[in-house]
Formats: C-alpha cells, sequence, structure tokens
C-alpha cells in the first residue's frame, strides 16, 4: 500500500530528560522520524521536555512544544492543532507510556487521533512478563521455565521440576533484593527463605537460571503487509546476567552458524508477527544455549525504536527511525528506496563486510557507595562504537573512544596483576573486567579458568589471547629493529601509535614516523549497508589499515567539528546539539563540514547531517590522520564539550588552525594562575585561591585562604572530584586521593563563599563585540554543582548592580581572552559583589537551554562568527522573552539504591528538562525554591 | 597458543590485477572464475554447493571460520567450489556442535586459499570491470607466471558444468511413508533441495543429468523438478531438451536457478552472462502474484532475458528483483510448471521462500 494521504499532521513524542537506560539515541530517532515525514510534506509537531535535542529544533519539526511529557499538554496540543495521528514509537518506553495513558483517558479519540506505527495490545503483551510467557508458548517460542511460589514447599518442589541452576526473584521488591543465582543445590533452602521474606507479599519466582547463556538481539522491520526484514544481528560478548545495555556488543554476530542464525530469524519473525500488527521497528532479545544451539529462548521484544536500533543503524548505515516512520504513514518495504545507495530497494537485509564492537561508558565515580557490579539492571551512562575491519581492531578502536584514560584494551601501563582482584572481576563483571581479561593473559592464566569464571565464548577470548601474544612479540623489537610485518600487523589489530611505543618503549611520535616510512597508512572504507555490492552515495566512513582507500579528499574549503565522544555525566547531549548546529551552520557558510565522533546515539553521527562522517574514535591519532587526509581549513573544538577542546593544545602544536578562540585563550582560561592574574589586571575578583602539588603545600596554603575550601583538579569535566573541606584533616585527605587518580595534576584550592548566589553567563564574542546571550541564576546556593542545579533564566533574584557587574565582567573577560566564537562564565554573588569562579570559552551545557528558551539560533551565530564569516554585529538579536525558563536537573539516583543523594561539587545528574513560568508565583517555582538546601551535601 | 604467521600467498586476476596476502588450507595452486558472496552466515554450504563448481568465492564478511565445520552442514558429499578469498581466517572455532575447524576441513579436502587481502577492494573491482577468472596460490611465488597461468582458464560463458557434478548413478531419497513421486534431474543439486522435498512427504529419485525423459517417466513419477547447477545454461542443450519433452507431456515442473535458467530455454526465452552475478542472502524479491516480498538466498551469474518475455504468449514473470529488476521467477500459462533463480531452500540464507515447496507439492495432485 502506498502512502496514506489522510495523514497531513503527526504528533512524535519525545523521551524527555536522559537518564540511564533511555539517553539520546531517542533524539537521533525522533529527528529522523520527523524529517523523514517532513519529506512527505507532512506537519510534523513535537513534544519533548528535553531542550538539548535537535528533534525540539525548529529545523527539525513545524511545531515545537517544550512542554512536560503529561496528558495535560497532549491535550493543549491537541487543542491547538488538528492532529490526524500520533508517533508513539520514537521516544523509547516514556513516550509510549504516555501514549497508553491519553488512550485509555479516551483523548486520542476524543480528537480524533490514530496512533501509528504501533499496536497497544503489542506493548500490553511485551511488557507483562506472564502475558508474554503465555504468548511465546502459544508461539511455540521457547521461554525460561518458571513458576511462582507462596511457600516454601512450594518453592522445593518448583526447583525440583525445573532444576539447577535457578534464579529466585521475590515479588514486588525494588532492584531485586533478595533474589539471586542459586547453582548449588545444597544452598537453596536458605535462598528460597530469604526471598520468600524479602517479598511483602511472600511470593518469589522460582526460574530456570540461564546466566552465562549466549546473548543475541535482531532488529526487525516489518510493514503494514507482513514483509519483515532483519537489519542487524547483535551477539552480545558479555553473556546473559549482564543487562544488554551493559553489556559489550558486537556486530554482526560472531559465532552464530547459519542454521542457528535462520532458526532465530524465524523465530524473531514469528514473534514479531504473534504479537500484534503494526508497521515498524522492533528488536527481539534471544538467549542461546551455548552447549546446545537448538535451544532458543526468547528473552524480550520491544515493539519499537530502541537502544539498540539506534546502534543498528550505525552500524549498518541502515536508517531504521527513517524507514520506521514511512512506514508508519502507510508505504511499504518494497516502494522504499535505500537511503544509502538510493538506487537499491528499502527491503533487504544489511550485509557488511566490518565488525563493530559498542562498550557502555559508566560513571561509578559519580555514584559513590553504588553496587558497581553488573547485573540485571543497566548502569552505564552512554556508549562509544568502534568500526574496524575485524573484531580485535573494532575493540581497541572502541577502547580508544571511550575516554577512560586509556590508550587502547591494555599496552599502556595500567595493567593490574594482583591476581586475586582479576579472579574476582571475572566472576563479577564491573566497567572494568574486559581490561582484566587481557590482564589475565597477560599474567598468564589459561583461557579455560577465564571463560570458567567469565562464560565468555572461547572465539572472544581467543581473541584478546590473540592480541597478548602479539605484543609479546612486539616487546622483543626496539623501534631501530621493529619489522615492516609486525607493524602492520600490529596496527590492523587496532592498535594505537602510542601503544606500540609503550611496548617498544620509545616515542609515539617515532612509532608515527616509522609507520608512515614503511607507507603504513590508514586508509578510509565506507559503510554502505551492502559489503560494496552496489555503489553507494553515502558519505560515511571509518579507517582501518588495507589496501585500497575510498575516501575521495575534496579541494573544497572545509571544516572538522570534533565530537564529544560517548556521553558520560557532565557531557552529554547537550554537546551534539551544538555540534549538529556548527555542522549546519559551516554548510551554510559554504565550507564541506567534516564531522568526527565515535557515539552511536547521537544526531551528529548520522549519516546526513555532515558533508562527511567519519565514525571514527575522538582519539589524537585518528583525527590526526583524517585532518592530514583531508587538509582542511582549521577544526572546531569549542563545540564537542571537554573531549574536543582537551584536543586543542596538541593541534595547536601540530600546527592546525584552531577555529575560533585560539588555543593560547583556551589554555589561559584553564590554567588558573594566568587566569587569575588576567582577572586581577582587569580589576575583577574571584575568591581566594592557590595552585598546590601535594598535601603539604595544601595545608600551608589553607592558612591564607581560610576555610571552607573548594578543593579540584585542573583541566577536569562537570566537576570530577571537586570536594568542599572544612578542616585540614579533610583537605588533606582529598588532595591525597586526588593526585593518586590524577598523577601530576595542579589542584586548585579556593575559598569557598558560603551561602552564595550561583549565576553563570553565555556570550558569544567576535574579538570586539560581546553579545550576552542569557544569564541563568541557580536556585541552589553555591557548593552544588552547576549541571546539577535548578536554574532560571532570565535571573529571578538578582539586583540591577549584580547583573551590571555580570555583564560587565562577561564582556571584558570575553575580549580579554581574544575570544571568537562562544563562552560560559560562572559566577558566585555574596553580599552584592560578584565574583569570577571561572570562564569555558566553549559552547556549554546551557547554550542550548538558552537557544531553546528565548528562540533563537546562537549555536549557528556563534559558528559563523568563529569561521570569521560575521561579526556580532551583522545578527539582529530577538530574543522571546516571556516569563522564565527553569532548567530541571534529572538524576537516575534510583539505579543505584545504596548511594546517598546528596548534592554536592561533583556533578550527578544525567539529564534536564525545560519548564517555562509566566511568574514567580508558579507553584512548582514556589516548591523548588523553598527546598533549595535540601540536597546540600554541606 | 603461540604467535603464530601463515606463508604468503597470491592472488592473481585475469586483467592482471595482484593482490598479496596469507595462505589459508592447502599449499598449492587453484584456479576457477572469481565471484563475490555477501553472506555473513553459511560459509560451509557455500564451499560444498555444486553451483560453485569451478568458481574462486570471495566471502566478504569479515571473519570466516570462527564456528568451524559441521557434517550436518553439507550440501552436496564434497567441497565444490575453487578456491576462497577471505579477509580474516580465524585459526580457532567455537561451536559445541562442531565436527572440525575449516583449516583442517581445507586440508582435507584439498582446498587452496588466501587471507588478509582487501576483499572490499576485490569486490569493488569486480562490480566495475565484471566477472573474470583468477588464480591463487601459496606455492608459486612468481607473479608474472601467474599473470601468464590465469589466462589459460577457459571462461564460464559457453561452459557446461553439471555432467561433471552430477550423481553418476540414479538414486532414491525419502522416507518409506510418501505421499508423492517426484523425479529429480540433478544439474548439481544440493542437499537441502531434496530434504525439503522428503519433509514434505515426497520420495525423490535422483538421477545424472543426462537422463532423458523416457528414462524418468518409467519410474512413473508425479512431477519433474530441474535442479541448481554449475556453468552457462545455454549449452545445456541434453536438459533443454528434457525439459521441452517433460512440458509437452503436460507434467508438473519445478525448477530452480540453472533449472529455472533451462525452462526459460526451453520456451525459447534467452538466457545471459550477467556483470557479476549474484550472491548473498540478502536479495529483495517480489511476488508479482501475492504482491508480497521475500528477502532470498541467490547465487547465480547468469539469468533469465527479460526483453523476451514482455508479452510473451507463454511464459508469465511472478517474481522479479526489487533491485535491479532482473527476473526471478516464470510461471508457464495453462500448465503446472513454474521456477525460481533463487533459492527458497536457501542453506545458506532466510527460510521466506519455502512456500514454493509447498506450493509444488501440492501441484502434484
Amino acid at each position: 500500500m502506498p502512502k496514506d494521504n489522510s495523514i497531513k499532521s503527526v504528533l512524535i513524542i519525545g523521551s524527555g530528560p536522559i537518564v540511564i537506560g533511555q539517553a539520546c539515541e531517542f533524539d537521533y530517532a525522533g529527528s529522523q522520524a520527523s524529517r523523514s515525514l517532513r519529506e512527505e510534506g507532512i506537519e510534523v509537531t513535537l513534544i519533548n521536555s528535553n531542550p538539548a535535542t535537535i528533534m525540539t529544533d525548529k529545523v527539525t519539526a513545524d511545531n515545537v512544544y517544550l512542554k512536560p511529557l503529561e496528558k495535560k499538554y497532549i491535550i493543549e496540543i491537541l487543542e491547538k492543532h488538528k492532529i490526524d495521528a500520533v508517533l508513539p514509537t520514537m521516544g523509547g518506553q516514556t513516550a509510549l507510556n504516555l501514549a497508553i495513558d491519553c488512550e485509555k483517558a479516551g483523548i486520542w479519540k476524543k480528537y480524533g487521533v490514530r496512533m501509528i506505527g504501533v499496536d497497544i495490545g503489542a506493548i500490553e503483551t511485551t511488557e507483562d512478563r506472564e502475558k508474554f510467557r503465555l504468548k511465546m508458548l502459544e508461539l511455540n517460542v521457547g521461554v525460561c521455565k518458571g513458576e511462582t511460589a507462596t511457600s516454601f514447599l512450594q518453592g522445593k518442589e518448583i526447583a525440583q521440576r525445573i532444576g539447577f541452576p535457578l534464579v529466585i526473584r521475590p515479588s514486588f521488591t525494588l532492584g531485586g533484593t533478595g533474589g539471586g543465582f542459586i547453582e548449588d543445590p545444597a544452598k537453596f533452602d536458605q535462598a528460597l527463605n530469604t526471598g520468600l521474606h524479602a517479598s511483602p507479599t511472600h511470593e518469589v519466582l522460582v526460574e530456570q537460571s540461564i546466566k552465562g547463556w549466549k546473548e543475541y538481539e535482531l532488529e526487525l522491520l516489518r510493514d503494514n503487509i507482513g514483509n519483515v526484514i532483519i537489519i542487524c544481528s547483535i551477539e552480545n560478548f558479555d553473556p546473559m546476567g549482564v543487562h544488554t545495555g551493559d553489556s559489550i556488543t558486537v556486530a554482526p554476530a560472531m559465532t552464530l552458524s547459519d542454521t542457528a542464525y535462520q532458526h532465530m530469524r524465524d523465530l524473531a519473525i514469528k514473534m514479531m508477527n504473534g504479537i500484534g500488527h503494526f508497521a515498524g521497528g522492533c528488536n527481539v532479545q534471544f538467549s542461546v544455549n551455548p552447549k546446545d544451539e537448538k535451544e532458543i529462548i526468547g528473552i524480550e521484544i520491544n515493539p519499537r525504536v530502541s537502544r539498540s536500533s539506534a546502534l543498528a543503524s550505525k552500524a549498518t548505515g541502515y536508517p531504521i527511525a527513517k524507514i520506521a516512520a514511512k512506514l508508519a504513514i502507510g508505504y511499504n518495504l518494497d516502494e522504499l528506496k535505500n537511503a544509502i545507495t538510493k538506487t537499491t530497494s528499502a527491503f533487504f537485509e544489511p550485509a557488511i563486510d566490518y565488525v563493530i564492537v559498542k562498550i557502555p561508558r559508566w560513571n561509578f565515580d559519580k555514584f559513590k557507595g553504588a553496587d558497581r557490579e553488573l547485573g540485571l539492571q543497566m548502569k552505564s551512562v552512554g556508549e562509544a562504537m568502534g568500526i574496524g575491519r575485524n573484531f580485535q581492531e573494532a575493540l581497541q578502536k572502541a577502547c580508544q573512544s571511550l575516554e577512560i584514560k586509556r590508550n587502547g584494551l591494555g599496552a599502556d601501563g595500567k595493567e593490574v596483576t594482583n591476581q586475586d582482584v582479576i579472579l574476582d572481576s571475572l566472576a563479577h563483571p564491573s566497567w572494568n573486567r574486559l581490561f582484566h581479561i587481557k590482564d589475565a593473559f597477560k599474567m598468564g592464566m589459561p583461557t579455560k579458568t577465564i571463560q570458567n569464571l567469565t562464560k565468555i565464548d572461547p572465539w572472544f577470548l581467543y581473541q584478546i589471547e590473540e592480541l597478548h601474544n602479539l605484543e609479546k612479540e612486539i616487546e622483543k623489537c626496539s623501534i631501530k629493529n621493529f619489522p615492516e610485518n609486525l607493524m602492520r600487523t600490529a596496527k590492523q589489530k587496532g592498535y594505537a601509535d602510542r601503544q606500540i611505543a609503550h611496548l617498544l618503549d620509545c616515542l609515539e611520535s617515532e612509532v608515527f614516523a616509522l609507520r608512515h616510512e614503511m607507507g603504513i597508512k590508514r586508509v578510509y572504507k565506507m559503510v554502505d549497508t551492502c559489503a560494496a555490492e552496489f555503489e553507494a552515495k553515502t558519505p560515511y566512513y571509518y579507517s582501518t589499515f588495507d589496501g585500497e582507500n575510498e575516501s575521495i579528499s575534496s579541494d573544497r574549503k572545509k571544516i572538522v567539528v570534533l565530537g564529544s565522544g560517548p556521553n558520560r555525566i557532565g557531557q552529554g547531549i547537550e554537546f551534539d546539539y551544538s555540534c549538529v548546529h556548527g555542522v549546519l551552520a559551516a554548510k551554510e557558510c559554504g565550507y564541506e563540514t567534516i564531522m568526527i565522533n565515535c557515539n552511536p546515539e547521537t544526531v551528529s553521527t548520522d549519516f546526513d547531517i555532515a558533508d562527511k562522517l567519519y565514525f571514527e574514535p575522538v582519539f589524537w591519532e585518528h583525527i590526526y590522520d583524517i585532518i592530514l587526509h583531508e587538509k582542511p581549513e582549521g577544526v572546531i573544538v569549542q563545540l564537542g564539550g571537554q573531549t574536543a577542546l582537551k584536543l586543542a593544545e596538541k593541534l595547536d602544536r601540530y600546527g592546525i588552525k584552531i577555529i575560533g578562540t585560539n588555543y593560547k585563550s583556551l589554555d589561559l582560561a584553564e590554567d588558573r594562575g594566568s587566569f587569575s592574574t588576567m582577572l586581577k589586571d582587569n580589576n575583577i575578583p574571584f575568591p581566594e585561591f592557590g595552585v598546590i602539588e601535594n598535601a603539604e603545600e595544601a595545608i600551608e596554603i589553607s592558612k591564607n585562604l581560610k576555610f571552607p575550601l573548594l578543593v579540584r583538579p585542573s583541566y577536569v569535566l562537570g566537576g570530577q572530584s571537586m570536594k568542599i573541606v572544612i578542616n585540614e584533616k579533610e583537605l588533606e585527605s582529598h588532595v591525597i586521593d586526588l593526585l593518586k587518580d590524577i598523577p601530576g595534576n595542579k589542584v586548585l584550592v579556593d575559598h569557598f563563599l558560603e551561602n552564595a548566589i550561583e549565576a553563570e553567563a553565555d556570550a558569544i564574542c567576535d574579538g570586539e563585540n560581546v553579545y550576552i546571550i542569557g544569564i541563568m541564576e541557580h536556585i541552589e546556593p553555591a557548593g552544588i554543582h552547576s549541571g546539577d542545579s535548578n536554574a532560571v533564566l532570565p535571573p529571578f533574584n538578582l539586583g540591577a548592580l549584580e547583573i551590571a557587574q555580570i555583564e560587565n565582567y562577561t564582556k571584558r573577560i570575553a575580549l580579554a581572552l581574544n575570544t571568537v566564537g562562544l563562552i560560559n562564565i560562572q559566577f558566585a554573588v555574596k553580599d552584592e559583589k560578584v565574583y569570577v569562579i571561572e570562564a569555558n570559552p566553549r559552547a556549554s551545557r546551557t547554550v542550548p537551554f538558552i537557544c531553546k528558551a528565548y528562540q533563537e539560533p546562537y549555536v549557528n551565530y556563534a559558528t559563523k562568527v568563529m569561521l570569521g564569516a560575521k561579526k556580532v554585529t551583522d545578527f539582529e538579536f530577538n530574543p522571546v522573552k516571556k516569563g522564565y525558563a527553569i532548567k530541571i536537573p534529572v538524576f537516575s539516583f534510583n539505579k543505584f539504591p545504596n548511594v546517598n543523594k546528596e548534592l554536592g561539587p561533583e556533578m550527578k545528574s544525567t539529564g534536564e528538562a525545560i519548564y517555562f513560568i509566566d511568574d514567580l508565583s508558579d507553584d512548582f517555582f514556589l516548591k523548588i525554591y523553598s527546598e533549595r538546601n535540601l540536597y546540600l551535601s554541606r | 597458543m603461540k604467535y603464530a604467521t601463515r606463508p604468503v600467498a597470491w592472488l592473481v586476476l585475469e586483467d592482471g590485477t595482484t593482490f598479496k596476502g596469507l595462505a589459508i588450507g592447502k599449499i598449492g595452486t587453484t584456479r576457477g572464475e572469481i565471484c563475490f558472496n555477501t553472506g555473513m552466515t553459511g560459509y560451509q554450504e557455500i564451499y560444498t554447493d555444486p553451483s560453485y563448481f569451478g568458481q574462486i568465492i570471495v566471502n566478504t564478511n569479515a571473519h570466516i571460520g570462527n564456528y568451524g565445520i559441521s557434517n550436518l552442514e553439507q550440501e552436496s558429499g564434497t567441497v565444490k567450489f575453487s578456491g576462497l578469498v577471505c579477509k580474516s581466517f580465524s585459526d580457532i572455532h567455537s561451536r559445541f556442535a562442531a565436527d572440525g575447524s575449516l583449516q583442517q576441513y581445507f586440508e582435507q579436502n584439498n582446498i587452496v586459499g588466501i587471507s588478509d587481502v582487501d576483499t572490499r577492494e576485490i569486490v569493488r573491482h569486480i562490480r566495475s570491470k565484471g566477472g573474470m577468472n583468477a588464480i591463487i596460490s601459496s606455492e608459486i611465488t612468481d607473479v608474472e607466471a601467474l599473470k601468464v597461468e590465469v589466462k589459460l582458464i577457459p571462461s564460464m560463458k559457453g561452459l557446461e558444468l553439471s555432467s561433471k557434478v552430477s550423481t553418476a548413478e540414479a538414486y532414491e531419497i525419502g522416507g518409506e511413508q510418501y505421499s508423492k513421486k517426484v523425479a529429480v534431474l540433478d544439474l548439481g543439486i544440493k542437499t537441502s533441495i531434496l530434504s525439503n522435498m522428503t519433509d514434505r512427504g515426497v520420495l525423490c529419485k535422483v538421477f545424472p543429468a543426462k537422463t532423458t525423459f523416457v528414462e524418468m517417466q518409467q519410474w512413473n513419477p508425479d512431477g519433474y523438478f530441474i535442479s541448481n547447477g554449475p556453468g552457462d545454461p545455454a549449452v545445456t542443450a541434453y536438459a533443454i531438451d528434457t525439459v521441452k519433452e517433460i512440458l509437452a507431456a503436460d507434467k508438473p515442473l519445478f525448477g530452480i536457478c540453472l533449472g529455472h535458467q533451462i525452462l526459460a530455454e526451453a520456451n525459447g526465452v534467452p538466457t545471459f552472462k550477467m556483470h557479476h552475478g549474484h550472491r548473498g542472502l540478502n536479495h529483495p524479491v517480489k511476488n508479482l502474484i501475492s504482491g508480497k516480498s521475500e528477502i532470498t538466498s541467490q547465487n547465480h551469474g547468469f539469468a533469465v532475458d527479460a526483453d523476451s518475455l514482455a508479452n510473451h504468449p507463454k511464459v508469465e514473470i511472478t517474481h522479479i528483483n526489487l533491485n535491479d529488476n532482473t527476473i526471478e521467477g516464470i510461471r508457464i500459462k495453462d500448465k503446472k510448471a513454474f521456477s525460481v533463480q533463487y533459492h527458497p531452500e536457501s542453506s545458506p540464507g532466510p527460510h521466506d521462500s519455502r512456500y514454493l515447496f509447498d506450493q509444488f507439492v501440492a501441484s502434484l495432485n
């Protein structure tokens, strides 16, 4: 059936603020779906409370509602617009839940809105464990054997029927409390007792344990007439027992025979067809018995676009959300074209000739006291994807993308050598198990032991063992006698020059020089959905060390935009928002735009944003090689957060032009000493401070500064390791901790202004003129990280004198730093005096918020200023100023039940929402204002 | 485990293009037409498929050999293809039910291969220059000599190969409980085609390629099946004649791949050698009768001429390829005879098209 022409206006529901388990992949999905519908001449209305999203931009949708995802706002929209259909599958579980709420309340019916791309019955079947189990049994799909027991005796009988190993899941307990895996029958009685007692209803589910089984995911698309395709097979490196969002995953599946894969494909299609009839995307998870591949169990099915479908889209090049949106409005798959080749059909299954590895990014350091063991609940905050010509290369590249101060998988002097630590880590996975597997091989631990403890498929373990064996060969050499074949092998297996340098005990630059002398250079291959069978038109590339280079460098003037890498606390979707707008603005200025990023959840890595996309680690070596290949005019570092900014120093050293504010000024702002001298010279107040390199110096300096003191390392993100101390003992212990984590760091010790009000300003400067785009006042007092504070735009409680000081200082600092582009300055206001806390000459977390609140494209303007195409005075600024906009931080504490919810200088929130109020008598505002001291840790 | 490397091997194409890689399988030299397969699973099934006889396969999947080999996944009694070109060849395999490694399997079956070459570059080369002959050697290091030798390999066009891979003697296959009998003309049949028949209660008798209609008719079958196989359909005259006689007798007939091309030829519809063929597990085919589409497993270098089918009095197009609109299935009007270019038995590949076997079995009544 072709397009349904009765659908002229569609409402897309977003996923709201970023929380663990629901991140920016839904911005990617929503944006793609919106563009896809508008291509068809459909009017798109979007609702999402997350301001830092591309989907809520004018460039994406016709009508944007930055409103809470609640029924009353849906009604508000439906009152105002004639909406024909709602597409709730692009905004994760949040959007589905809201759509169901509206359905139950009869809202859709009342306004004559059709729900498209989804089947309510299907959602209910997939959400309810028991309904799902019964449906699977009906479809003859394997499920875990399990029964509910309400008494000890009953539990014993069930266990006898099912056999060991078992899992006990008490009903109605938070985060699985009181449950667990039981392998040893002797331990069952006690575990059953504990489980029954933990449950308020004295009820437990006794289930067959499939911990350690192989785990797979398939991504499907189906149209109205029942055509189904599998976009991607994904194999989990970490077997069953670790949440798939916390698992290292690989595509395509590496250890499946065709027999087993087709069996799984048949089951997936049967499951999708069995749960309901809807046109769109679907994700199915399976578990396979490692000892009998015929035994396949259906774990879960999600009848919507998911995190995995974003990964599958980036892994294959197939735009799942875009096509799913077209299917929802009536198209059939055979009527659509493959967007990558533009000539072949959208009804096909991508064939890939490379490997992708996704590694989650955790932030346990932000959640002191959290249980770091990975299990049934997702704990990671982001992810990075590496693409390589083989598994090992993809794995190394993914490790290089993580930004966890590693140069890849091992070979960087950070190996663990304590056997007990390693043995424990192998059996109890946390964020670092992958690294410990490598360390285990290095220690000489037999593969069998590692396999027994981890249950990871031997094929994967062998790949890591092979890396270890290669390293032993490399270590026998020196840079003087390093043979070409070993160099080539190491590079083909993804080793960074730095890792090779570590193994050869020489400098990174020497390895770089030698490999170029040997002619071992990166080539770029295309992600084309079809393993080169057809010519592809989409410039989506990854690097490898192979024969032919497919990325032809044009002679147009070009700009590279550095992305912000995997999401983490303190650096999330806001920076991707800025990168995307930077790319679009540079395009408008006539540049060929080149995007470099490694985060599969993002819009910036969508194949039709930049002119060229290099899906590569934001890691020096990869960036430098791309620059050598493309020869851009310069690199934009101020949009990709701290990740991109940190690379400025090296870019400058290598003579590569940094677009906008130059490296000297960037460094001046980061270097507390010179920055303060600059402030002093300009007669701008700042809290008394000192720079120390050890605890002794700290104690000494504290005598002049007076407690409380704010202690923080330089060059870090999101207030990492920042702490307020009130006495010498605390100061000493924190400085020691800090230098242990970041050796050689210059630690900053500031006098902390107690009970001060915090404010921040963002501005655009062209070196001569400054325009302040917005000033935000924090509701919570100083001491809570700006990212964790509720903040109000414009200030609600600052006097004209204070605002005048903020404006004055902002302008003077921006000019003194020779800022070209964006700058963010943080202030503390106490007793009517304004102090400067810090300045960041880059796009800040608040820029997207201000853009949304004032409805102006500031990142676009700033990029044009950076490029020298425009002056600040060329723009006509017309901010829409009505009432106030509140930035509300959103936390994911529910994933960490044992973590103290107190807030301090270290950022802990994972996302944010925007909320507009007309005046200060607003109930919500009054509530948060009255609670402003509630979570302050000191 | 120790760090190990394999000896050097060379791949030389007919147009003089050379690639240096590492030897896999047996040390030696092999020749054939080079073509690529984009499937991501099912390598063993490909290597044992008689349709690949005389061909060197480039597997585009990044890794090959990961799950070893299994005696249950043979598509014929022996390895049929001429040699392997791949990117990463796995020295170890992981599958509980595996019967051995791919390396051992190649050594036992005298298969020569090459790994660690830029397979993507080779695919792009074939895609633009077309299919051509090639030679792989891990024993001859003189590349110039290989360039001379590769020219001596005969072209696949005009080559009759079915008789080389067909059964020597007729044999029956199927359970004791059967409801229908099908005579199978073996031009290089895959095991899974036969199991798809026998699973549906059919007793098959597999006849050598050059068996005549009269000989098969003596077994008194309910229908006839014309199998897949290697080589140029245009020169498989004996089979074309057989098919003409089956049609004249108005018997149910089903053809797959080469069998499809022969059914076309038997109706005066010519076939042609494609630029570089279709080989993979992801080819989109639309069934024009039902309107639904299916993901198919394909392996063919020749195809049925579409122009000759326009307004053909006797032949109707039933399936087309959604990528390039080539002919994927035909039906003979007013007869119970039909055929498809792709492989509904898959193995390897999706099971979307197995309804065709049901359709054939139903037509036997």
